[in-house]
């Protein structure tokens, strides 16, 4: 059994915002819901990098977990997925996501908070595969139409690539294996920067170290 | 003896109303029941159950599969 997951390859990612686009177009996103955005790091800085980021179908999630309602489940396929008409809106997920993937509509016209929406991998919700329930809830099922999400579809360099785990990892492996590099640009290094990348030339100063004047001395 | 009908017959027409009455101010339960940790929601069904794969998960694996190799394009143009 496939267990779904996404994949950003921050060396390839171009900041186009094209998943973005993609996701809003495929689903009818309405205006303020942003289920997969891209977060740039280091951004204008040489060397900076961008990644793809939505809801990331934890395996242990922690939306799920905190959910008062319980109206989270998992798919065969590790999917994370909720129940729109069990929903209270309430944004504990939220708090609890540690990538900010839950979204909360706007849906009256004085700023009520709606239920919560976030990306389905595709694969709709609880309602009649490819129905127009689920299109209006959930946005469309391309996974039941056996396609993969259409931000990963859509990505011109394939920086985001989405499906089975494992077939991910080993695109991911060959990649790195071909090119020489790049296994090091994913995670906790690249986000809060390494002490080595800040003594390169051309890199970032430090933000703690104040920059000083080219004259030399400061005023007193 | 007819009046004493008419008072049993009204008697138990108080009674009835009385009791339909207490019966329409019984209150019952409008909220779900939580059962904690377990989801409430409604059913999904899976993604392979209708058209056109309808029910043939191994067809709607590969093709998924087959979908999931394009984003190789290591493999896609050697």
């Amino acid at each position: 059994m496939a267990r779904m997951k996404f994949l950003c390859d921050a060396e390839r990612c171009i900041e186009c915002n094209g998943c973005v686009t993609a996701c809003k177009q495929e689903h009818d996103i309405p205006w303020g819901v942003n289920r997969r955005r891209v977060v740039t790091i280091n951004d204008g800085v040489p060397g900076e990098r961008s990644i793809s980021v939505a809801c990331m179908h934890c395996s242990d999630a922690p939306c799920m977990a905190v959910c008062p309602v319980d109206c989270f489940y998992r798919t065969d396929d590790g999917v994370v997925l909720h129940d729109k008409d069990l929903c209270i809106g309430c944004g504990y997920c939220f708090y609890a996501c540690p990538f900010g993937a839950p979204q909360f509509p706007q849906a009256g016209a004085f700023g009520v908070r709606g239920k919560m929406d976030k990306c389905t991998f595709c694969a709709g919700g609880p309602e009649p595969n490819n129905s127009e329930a689920e299109f209006k809830k959930y946005g469309r099922n391309r996974l039941a139409e056996g396609k993969l999400p259409a931000c990963a579809e859509m990505c011109s360099t394939k920086a985001l690539i989405g499906g089975d785990g494992d077939v991910l990892a080993e695109i991911y492996r060959t990649r790195v294996t071909s090119r020489g590099r790049g296994a090091e640009v994913w995670g906790w290094a690249t986000a809060y920067g390494r002490p080595d990348a800040q003594k390169q030339p051309g890199a970032a100063p430090a933000p703690a170290s104040p920059a000083t004047p080219p004259g030399g001395g400061s005023k007193s | 003896m007819i009046r004493r009908a008419i008072v049993t017959l009204a008697a138990a027409a108080i009674a009835a109303t009385l009791g339909a009455g207490l019966a329409g101010c019984g209150e019952r339960p409008q909220v779900v029941q939580y059962k904690q940790g377990k989801y409430q929601g409604k059913p999904d069904q899976p993604a392979y159950a209708t058209a056109p794969w309808n029910g043939n998960k191994q067809e709607w694996e590969q093709a998924l599969a087959t979908r999931n190799q394009a984003q190789n394009e290591y493999k896609r143009i050697r």
